[in-house]
């Protein structure tokens, strides 16, 4: 136990194709929902942390005073480091009660905040050479992948397919209809070997969390998801210096300093989340995270493990191929990883106690990790 | 190919470019261990020691993966592969795959590459990489 725990939770009122809607809007929305959710008000925040926007925007915006802010921004996994940085601030006796925000109008771009992103070895070395969206530089590894490990393309596909079957409980997903392996292969061809299908949405949306101290936790009228495990890290703000390319490093480091933490075996594990941009991430996940061995991670999907009624449900919101994905994707994990633990997900994983939510930031760039659980 | 994005030369990487305008492909290595590093830095990255030297690479490499993007990118005609070669001195840089069909078929990674100079401006020559020739 870190002796923190998520008392708030809340997604926006409006996901997928919002029109109307700022920015900062979504990141107030959110955050608004989640305090009602909790029962507090903005008066009770003294913690704020964001990511791919200013801080001092969003805390001006929501009228907050607070005595500790964090602006970590690594890309979509950043609101999972945030809960790692919360967590210490809250034990170290920073703050009280930290409220983290994700908004992006990523569809629409409506007062979207100039991109915090590693910069000036991408221009030199990496935007000459064709490279544009995220298809283009985040699914360069995986040709090397497959070459060493086996993984084939209706491996990729299997993870798209099962992810739908996920989504397809989820009133708010984007996408909803089943879709099998060949519509995945025969969807439009984006960047070899990715199509359509492999790739994630773009929508627009937000969430917020609240937390306070485990012991404070229980005078809530939510059911209290205590952290009991966080880690993070980061690697090479360029795909091309990944040191290798059938691993995430920053995955590794951060995946076992949160089980180290939480002092829990991969069988414990009931639920998971992996950031899912693309549908290899959750293949470098499984294997990194040590789910499984390597080159195992392919079959493992196909074979059922992570659809509804398989051992090790994965992505049971859908994820960023099917559910929501704004950009930074790393917010809509926790909060499915929040819905359930607190019992509370369309796609209810019964019994769930222990769940690992795990995400990348940028392209392979950083990555975080946090595990949750309901078990005082 | 008005709207492809050119390199802007920082401090520590001007040497990179000076020597591409000249048809050489400029590596670090650290005086220490002997070890190659990409991109430039005035220290080597594993030891932090500031004691490295410029030198030229062989401009031999393998062909360490790829995608071939189908989508529209200002200055390429797609589909185009997008890959990240190996030196033979250690280090991976991205590059295009020219002379050679832009498929799956003919792009087989661990192919043997070698370096080729593409002149973007005056100022800017790009290191890029080709089917290597029958003398390796």
């Amino acid at each position: 136990m870190t002796g923190v725990s998520i008392v708030g939770a809340a997604e926006t009122t409006e996901m997928g194709k919002v029109p109307g809607v700022s920015q900062v809007q979504h990141h107030a929305d959110a955050a608004l929902n989640a305090l009602a959710d909790c029962g507090l008000t903005l008066k009770d925040i003294d913690g704020i942390a964001t990511a791919g926007h200013d801080p001092t925007e969003i805390s001006h915006y929501l009228g907050l005073t607070p005595e500790w802010v964090d602006g970590t921004s690594v890309g979509g996994c950043s609101f999972i480091v945030h809960v790692r940085h919360a967590v210490a601030a809250i034990k170290a006796g920073l703050c009280k009660t930290v409220l983290i925000t994700h908004g992006e109008s990523g569809r629409h771009q409506i007062g979207k905040h100039p991109a915090l992103f590693p910069l000036q070895f991408l221009q030199q070395f990496e935007l000459p050479y064709g490279v544009t969206t995220p298809p283009t530089r985040f699914t360069i590894p995986v040709l090397r992948m497959m070459k060493e490990t086996g993984l084939t393309e209706e491996h990729l596909a299997q993870v798209a397919v099962v992810q739908r079957e996920w989504a397809a409980f989820h009133p708010r997903a984007s996408f909803r209809d089943p879709i099998t392996v060949d519509d995945v292969l025969n969807s439009r061809m984006i960047a070899y070997p990715f199509r359509l299908l492999m790739c994630c949405l773009m929508t627009d949306g937000g969430g917020a969390l609240i937390l306070t101290s485990t012991d404070r936790a229980k005078d809530f009228p939510t059911k209290p998801v205590h952290v009991i495990g966080t880690g993070e890290s980061v690697e090479a703000p360029l795909i091309s210096q990944m040191e290798d390319f059938t691993s995430s490093r920053a995955f590794r480091i951060s995946g076992r300093r949160a089980f180290q933490e939480a002092g829990i075996a991969h069988a414990d594990v009931d639920h998971l989340m992996i950031y899912d941009a693309f549908a290899h991430l959750p293949i470098y996940g499984l294997e990194d995270l040590g789910f499984v061995g390597r080159g195992e991670a392919g079959p493992f999907i196909a074979e059922g493990h992570t659809r509804p009624g398989g051992k090790l449900p994965m992505n049971t919101n859908g994820g960023g191929l099917s559910y929501m994905h704004s950009g930074m994707y790393g917010m809509y994990a926790l909060q499915e990883g929040v819905r359930q633990i607190r019992g509370t997900s369309p796609a209810q994983v019964a019994d769930a106690k222990i769940s690992v939510v795990h995400g990348v930031g940028g392209m392979f760039h950083a990555a975080g990790t946090v595990i949750l659980t309901n078990q005082d | 190919m008005t709207d492809r994005p050119i390199p802007k030369p920082t401090p520590e990487t001007q040497h990179f470019w000076d020597g591409t305008r000249q048809g050489k492909l400029l590596l670090q290595r650290c005086n220490e261990t002997g070890k190659a590093y990409f991109p430039p830095r005035p220290f080597c990255p594993e030891t932090g020691s500031r004691n490295v030297s410029v030198f030229e690479a062989s401009g031999r490499a393998t062909l360490y993966s790829y995608v071939i993007n189908h989508m529209k990118a200002p200055g390429f005609e797609p589909p185009y592969a997008i890959a990240v070669v190996e030196l033979e001195e250690g280090p991976r840089m991205m590059a295009n795959i020219v002379d050679c069909p832009q498929t799956p078929e003919a792009l087989q990674l661990d192919m043997a590459l070698e370096v080729t100079f593409e002149t973007l401006t005056d100022e800017i020559t790009l290191p890029q990489f080709k089917p290597a020739g029958d003398i390796q």
